[in-house]
């Protein structure tokens, strides 16, 4: 049964209502928002000496040599772009099958998509040799000498795909936005009255502005869907297209990592709506139904991702090769990769998804925190376990084997990058409110009840 | 009007294991050669040394039911692999640079252009062999050894890849002596400088579009093999078997 927080009992107490608590973090500001802020702040400055050193001083610095090439950072750029799948997942297919739980969700993901896809992007260029003269390749085109960027490698792909989702997602976010930019504009003084003024555009809220915006909406939900998709295909292939790799040649990644990313995508998303609920005190929107349904739809992207991850093992021990069965030994046998292989499949897979499928966990905001916080760390040690084994143990001439240990650089790099987002969600929450305040209005509106036998059941009216 | 062209060479590489004694001469020449980073005790250590060819050592058990380092020192057999960039002809490390720092010359040669290169490393993790470095720290030469440098060797600076050229300058080098004396190209015209240091004659290098040359008789050869050749990566290293006089003996024991 769902329980339904009542907000008022005239429309217009539960308008002021939902302004004035959804606004409540763009007008006013308490002290621990800046405490946690301030605190956030100095991870960041803090990875941020550590990027400057190693632009300084030169890869050198990280725990990368011959042959793994790549380690941390590449991992977590790939863990970065995982979680950006989040946004479109939740608030574009959901937006299309106009599922009515969405409403307090939507903003929240989309802004996680556009901040780890920042942060994302940084990893392969501060990774890069020389980060200074890597423009050549992500502006892909070097004018100065007339050389056309490679486009068989797939990173050229990368940076075009990213870019272009990237775009798509702020763009998406931005259209959503103009409502509640209005909103704000409505409510504010002297210059930012002035910003929220341009922001919104000359929002009146009449008939055929609304009538444009959910159009817009809606063709941005769809056209962003093949993007969302192609974008995690495309850094698979980073992995998918090197022959010399075991353990990377696959031709399942595409798939596999687009649904793993959707699964650590959508954990993170109901990690940071409860972190916000409780700094923002939004018990009335994020309620237990919406964690409850986030909760199962997880139980499904999560059972597809083991579907792939059980068939991309099966594929290579299915090969017989000497090299891939020595490789997948060493990932699940031998230490310290089968400690990883252990926390990573516990924790990406066999602890949470059974807590999930107990009612009493899936409407409990202590444990769907700790559980979608456990899928991360699996996801992240995926990556990893994906990346490093095969590189390390490069098969063909044994002469050359070796280990991968990070540097401390290397750690507070990673550590930074979640600062990084964590710090750019809060700033942004100063700006906009990260709940859609016209989404939660059009829910109250649509929301009904149905009448079964003796039991009143909550249910929404839909225009068609 | 067609231009009257003369063929380019191709350049081939054989390297004969069972006169390789493992003494790292080439190493030593090649480190002198071509400006490669000094491999301090550090560097080593950190295992991002820099050796365009190296002599990767196998220890091979005579003992077929115990593991290498189980047996006696009396059954243990060594085996040397010199192995340098093997200039593939379908090169795994080219389509996947960005920024085209590697690419195919028309002398099949795979070759590295420094001033591209951008240090995305995915040349070096596509690469089967494992023969491309990376400058992770800015190389440093003691003062001593200031005038040691080549020349003709560009010194590479941190953050960019570098591999075996077969000694491009000196395929330069023989490339304007051809031009001056009008011909084509013949054995002893250009040797690289592991070939020239080796003193076993382990390492031949030439043409092998020239029937004549000594490559391309031992291209031949009954024990020729190029490495990993299943990866379809085409190599343009021709090995040539090791004979284990002493595993033949053993085999009319049994």
């Amino acid at each position: 049964m769902q329980d339904r927080v009542v907000l008022g009992h005239t429309p217009q107490e539960v308008d002021a209502r939902i302004n004035r608590e959804l606004l409540t973090n763009v007008l006013y500001t308490e002290r621990r928002y800046w405490i946690i802020v301030g605190f956030l702040a100095l991870v960041v400055a803090l990875a941020g000496g550590a990027v400057g050193y190693m632009v300084n001083k030169g890869i050198g610095v990280s725990g990368l040599h011959r042959p793994v090439f790549w380690g941390f950072m590449i991992t977590n750029f790939v863990f970065w772009v995982g979680i950006s799948h989040a946004g479109v997942m939740l608030s574009a297919i959901l937006r299309l099958s106009q599922a009515e739980w969405r409403r307090p969700a939507t903003r929240a993901a989309e802004i996680v998509t556009v901040f780890a896809l920042m942060t994302a992007i940084l990893f392969p260029i501060i990774h890069s040799g020389r980060p200074w003269r890597t423009m050549y390749w992500a502006f892909p085109y070097d004018f100065a000498r007339g050389i056309f960027p490679n486009v068989r490698s797939p990173l050229v792909w990368d940076p075009t795909a990213i870019t272009t989702y990237l775009t798509s997602s702020i763009m998406f976010v931005l259209v959503a936005l103009i409502p509640d930019f209005a909103v704000a504009r409505d409510r504010t003084k002297g210059v930012a009255k002035a910003i929220y003024s341009v922001l919104a555009m000359g929002w009146r809220g009449t008939p055929r502005q609304w009538r444009l915006q959910i159009v817009a909406g809606f063709l941005l939900s769809a056209l962003i869907l093949p993007v969302f998709v192609s974008v995690h295909s495309i850094v698979s292939w980073d992995f998918g297209i090197a022959q010399s790799v075991e353990g990377w040649h696959s031709t399942v990644f595409a798939p596999y990592f687009v649904i793993g990313a959707v699964h650590s995508g959508v954990s993170a998303v109901v990690t940071v709506m409860i972190i916000l609920r409780w700094l923002f005190h939004w018990e009335n929107y994020i309620t237990k139904d919406t964690i409850d349904s986030l909760g199962r739809l997880l139980i499904v992207v999560a059972t597809a991702w083991f579907f792939f991850f059980f068939i991309e093992i099966l594929y290579s021990i299915y090969t017989l090769e000497d090299a891939e069965l020595g490789l997948r030994k060493m990932q699940f046998f031998e230490a310290p990769y089968s400690w990883l292989f252990l926390t990573f499949i516990l924790t990406g897979y066999f602890i949470p998804v059974p807590l999930w499928l107990f009612k009493n966990v899936r409407r409990s905001f202590k444990w769907m925190f700790i559980t979608t916080i456990l899928v991360n760390i699996g996801m992240w040690i995926e990556r990893f376990l994906i990346i490093v084994p095969g590189l390390a143990r490069k098969q063909g001439l044994t002469f050359s084997w070796s280990t991968y240990h990070p540097s401390v650089i290397e750690i507070l790099l990673v550590i930074g990058s979640f600062a990084f987002v964590s710090m750019n969600i809060l700033l942004i929450s100063k700006v906009i409110p990260l709940i859609p305040i016209y989404d939660i209005k059009e829910g109250e509106i649509l929301k009904d009840e149905i009448k079964i036998g003796k039991v009143t059941v909550p249910a929404a009216k839909r225009e068609e | 009007m067609a231009i009257e062209r003369k063929p380019e060479p191709k350049w081939v590489m054989v390297v004969d294991a069972d006169r390789c004694s493992g003494c790292q001469a080439c190493v030593v020449a090649c480190q002198a050669e071509n400006n490669v980073p000094l491999n301090t005790d550090a560097i080593f250590n950190q295992k991002r040394a820099h050796e365009w060819i190296r002599i990767e050592r196998y220890w091979v058990s005579g003992d077929p039911d115990k593991r290498p380092d189980e047996v006696d020192f009396k059954n243990l057999k060594v085996k040397f692999l010199p192995l340098m960039c093997q200039q593939c002809e379908n090169a795994p490390c080219e389509p996947v640079c960005p920024v085209y720092a590697t690419y195919h010359n028309d002398q099949g040669l795979n070759v590295q252009v420094y001033n591209r290169c951008i240090g995305t490393r995915y040349c070096a993790n596509n690469c089967n062999y494992n023969v491309r470095f990376f400058n992770f720290w800015e190389p440093v030469w003691p003062e001593t050894l200031r005038n040691q440098l080549n020349p003709d060797v560009t010194v590479r600076s941190r953050g960019i890849m570098e591999k075996c050229t077969f000694c491009v300058q000196r395929i330069r080098r023989g490339d304007r002596l051809v031009k001056r004396e009008n011909r084509d190209f013949k054995d002893g015209d250009v040797t690289p400088a592991c070939v020239q240091s080796c003193p076993t004659g382990a390492l031949a290098f030439g043409n092998i579009k020239d029937e004549k040359s000594a490559v391309a008789k031992m291209a031949h050869d009954d024990r020729h093999y190029r490495l990993l050749e299943e990866q379809g990566t085409g190599p343009n290293v021709i090995y040539l078997k090791k004979v284990d006089l002493h595993a033949a003996e053993d085999k009319a024991h049994e």
